[in-house]
């Protein structure tokens, strides 16, 4: 373990060039320890002079056995390892994951834990966006919009922490609906957050959007075009940049989506701009879906009913002898589910985030294997990056918007 | 041919898959020997363009089939979604490779080698990604251990003190 | 010290030099930019406009274990990135100082299995242990200065 491996050249000789081989060109290596890679990704390039003939991305340096770990847990006690996979897309993890608990067993949503569903997962794709447009900025040299972001983030964190009590992993959503209801000063809160958010989000825009520097960094550079991204599996904004019109909120609407009137922003030049420009009009839609959650929130219950599965409240415990009975039983054994599997996707800021989850009858998951979007989506790295230079290469990996966490597992 | 039901229907029929249900959605279990051109047939005719999802379950002690490979096929076009699952033995476990077709099947598949071992043939690639390449053994295996660790309390402070060399001495120096 | 009252308005300052460069040691202690898991997001909010590091004298991140003091594990360790950690370890010139940031990097956290090192000090020596799943920016901060109330205790027959 203490060994650092060695990777000789002739295990990868069939991804590299015959000149690579003769010497010609130069191999070099980048990360796991770099400031630009979001994280401990680990790309060996092959240059030829600063062109880059062949990248070849080396994952798995933040693999935390998250599907393997979750076996061993209930269902309930799987779910906070889900916040830890994705650390961007907290709310969306355990959104995913507890949709397809709810699949599998059968279990019904009040509609309002649905729209409360619906507001803290765009809050959570709006923080997302301004975390991947402050680095990947700062990634191109664009120091301020990373400041201006983490400022906004900050509001957006104060509210999932009024929610649940903690700013990022959450566990808000849970199975058959959130954890306990919004307090008095949820509503106002966001309420506030979406009445600055508009012009902030053109403030950002007001540095980046036309800045000369900006352009001829993103401009015409790791292209890919609509047939293509699809068969590497792209997802996500990324997808949308090259003109594919594939959202999940539209394509299979999950958590009450039909019920909110967005648009699915697309740009149609499939270059590092484009995968911009569309996140940056995603934010606004994100604006736009958040209010009218908010304006049609209804009162009512937050989980299901059904305490099979779903933990009674705390107000019940007191006075009813069946409720302290399921209480202790979900808590101590957790709900058995039947054998059989589903798979469920939802939108992440990434891209299309699928669980596989597998009951075998008993209290415990017996397959969990996450979908990510974030793997699919790097591995179209070497295709994007083919003839571009080096200083090129940072802004690619900005513009796909990985997170290790989510790549790893 | 305009419903999943019908595209699962005509499918099943076509390649000799038998039809599942289980919540509300229907999968098509496909031998391995067919895999390759039923996926070919279903990018080429039945435009699912999207391969989502790659997976494998593993059903130890039980030996034939050992796993289960599970596909997940979108077609953006016609907004359907297609569940596949394919058994394979658990000796010499071998698999058709989509690379080829889908090629987001590339990594997908290498995961699957990395964390189950099983082989898939004709892929151009197949190295461990996840985990070092010097690793023994597929952790998702179920005979493979979660690889649990005491955690440190008092009863067993020095026990595990000694798994951290480079810990630093407790009196604060 | 008291000499200054005989010195009067000289512009002369006496200390032990022990103090002073422990002094000078904290505030100008430059963690490396090296970011693993959830607890680098929170050490960037830590860095940005809120919470504003720079206040300790901890503006400059160094993307290269060269020019720093001071490593912020932020994150679990896996098994894979351990042996790249120890060297990113060594190849910061002395003297240095470790925070683990979070309890994945304490301890292994919640992940309890074959991947994650539990515990980063099994790898590296550990000074500051921060709690917290991630830790909130101010947690951090803490565990900053109390590590450079650590420093300021060193004594100079210690130094290697």
């Amino acid at each position: 373990m203490s060994q650092l491996q060695s990777v000789t050249l002739d295990e990868i000789k069939h991804l590299v060039s015959d000149r690579a081989l003769e010497g010609e060109t130069m191999l070099l290596n980048m990360g796991p320890q770099h400031p630009s890679t979001h994280g401990v990704l680990r790309v060996l390039l092959e240059l030829d002079g600063e062109t880059i003939v062949n990248s070849i991305p080396d994952i798995g340096f933040l693999h935390t056995g998250v599907e393997k770990n979750m076996e061993a847990k209930t269902y309930t006690k799987a779910e906070v390892m889900t916040d830890r996979m994705d650390y961007l897309n907290t709310v969306g993890n355990n959104l995913a994951y507890c949709l397809a608990v709810e699949k599998l067993v059968g279990l019904d949503v009040p509609i309002r834990a649905q729209y409360l569903r619906v507001i803290l997962a765009e809050l959570q794709r709006l923080a997302s966006h301004m975390v991947w447009l402050g680095t990947s900025a700062l990634d191109l040299a664009a120091m301020s919009n990373f400041m201006y972001t983490f400022r906004e983030r900050e509001i957006i964190l104060g509210i999932l922490e009024m929610v649940s009590g903690q700013r990022m992993m959450t566990t808000y959503i849970r199975p058959g609906g959130v954890w306990r209801d919004v307090p008095a000063e949820f509503v106002p809160a966001v309420r506030d957050l979406l009445k600055i958010l508009p012009k902030r989000i053109d403030e950002y825009e007001s540095l980046l959007t036309k800045n000369p520097l900006f352009i001829d960094r993103t401009a015409g550079i790791g292209i890919i075009s609509g047939a293509d991204a699809i068969r590497w599996g792209l997802t996500g904004a990324s997808l949308r940049g090259s003109g594919v019109n594939y959202d999940l909120r539209r394509f299979a609407p999950y958590s009450s989506y039909e019920h909110f009137d967005f648009e699915v922003p697309l740009r149609t030049d499939g270059d590092v701009r484009a995968r911009y420009l569309v996140r940056i009009e995603e934010m606004r839609q994100s604006i736009r879906i958040v209010q009218q959650a908010l304006d049609k929130l209804p009162e009512g219950a937050i989980r299901s009913s059904n305490h099979k599965f779903v933990p009674p409240l705390r107000s019940e415990i007191g006075t009813s002898m069946e409720a302290l009975i399921h209480h202790f039983k979900l808590w101590t054994e957790g709900f058995d589910a039947p054998a059989g599997s589903v798979y469920v996707a939802v939108e992440s800021p990434r891209g299309e985030l699928g669980v596989y989850l597998e009951g075998d009858g008993g209290p415990k998951p017996y397959r969990v294997h996450f979908r990510t979007p974030s793997f699919d989506n790097l591995q179209v790295l070497p295709v994007l990056a083919k003839g571009t230079l080096v200083a090129d290469l940072v802004a690619i990996i900005g513009s796909v918007d990985i997170v290790l966490g989510d790549i790893d597992r | 041919m305009s419903t999943i039901d019908e595209v699962i229907t005509h499918l099943a029929e076509k390649f000799g898959a038998v039809i599942s249900e289980f919540a509300g959605e229907k999968s098509l279990t496909v031998p391995a020997e067919k895999m390759l051109a039923f996926a070919q047939y279903l990018s080429d005719e039945a435009g699912f363009e999207l391969l989502s999802c790659v997976t494998a379950i593993d059903y130890w002690p039980q030996e034939t089939p050992r796993f289960h490979l599970a596909y997940r096929f979108n077609s953006i076009s016609r907004n359907l979604s297609l569940n596949v699952r394919v058994p394979v033995p658990g000796v010499r476990p071998v698999a058709d490779s989509l690379e080829k077709i889908y090629y987001n099947a590339n990594w997908q598949e290498r995961e699957v080698f990395d964390l189950f071992g099983i082989k898939f043939e004709g892929h151009s690639d197949l190295r461990r990604i996840l985990m070092p390449h010097d690793w023994q053994g597929h952790p998702l295996r179920k005979d493979y251990p979660l690889g649990y660790e005491e955690p440190q309390f008092t009863f067993n402070f020095d026990e595990i003190d000694l798994r951290k060399p480079y810990a630093k001495n407790r009196d604060g120096a | 010290m008291g000499v200054e009252q005989k010195l009067g308005e000289m512009g002369v300052v006496t200390a032990k030099l022990e103090d002073l460069v422990n002094w000078s040691r904290t505030n100008a202690m430059w963690p490396m930019l090296f970011g693993l898991a959830c607890c680098a997001i929170e050490m960037m909010a830590a860095q940005a406009a809120n919470y504003d590091m720079s206040r300790f004298g901890m503006e400059l991140m160094r993307p290269s274990p060269r020019q720093s003091d001071l490593m912020i594990v932020a994150g679990r360790v896996s098994r894979k990135m351990a042996p790249v950690v120890r060297r990113l370890y060594d190849q910061m010139p002395d003297p240095k100082w470790v925070i683990a940031m979070g309890d994945c990097a304490s301890c292994g956290g919640v992940f309890n299995n074959y991947a994650v090192v539990q515990g980063v000090d099994e790898v590296v020596p550990v000074d500051v242990y921060v709690a917290g799943c991630p830790p909130r920016p101010e947690a951090l901060i803490h565990g900053v200065i109390t590590l450079h109330e650590k420093v300021k205790k060193e004594r100079m027959k210690d130094w290697a």
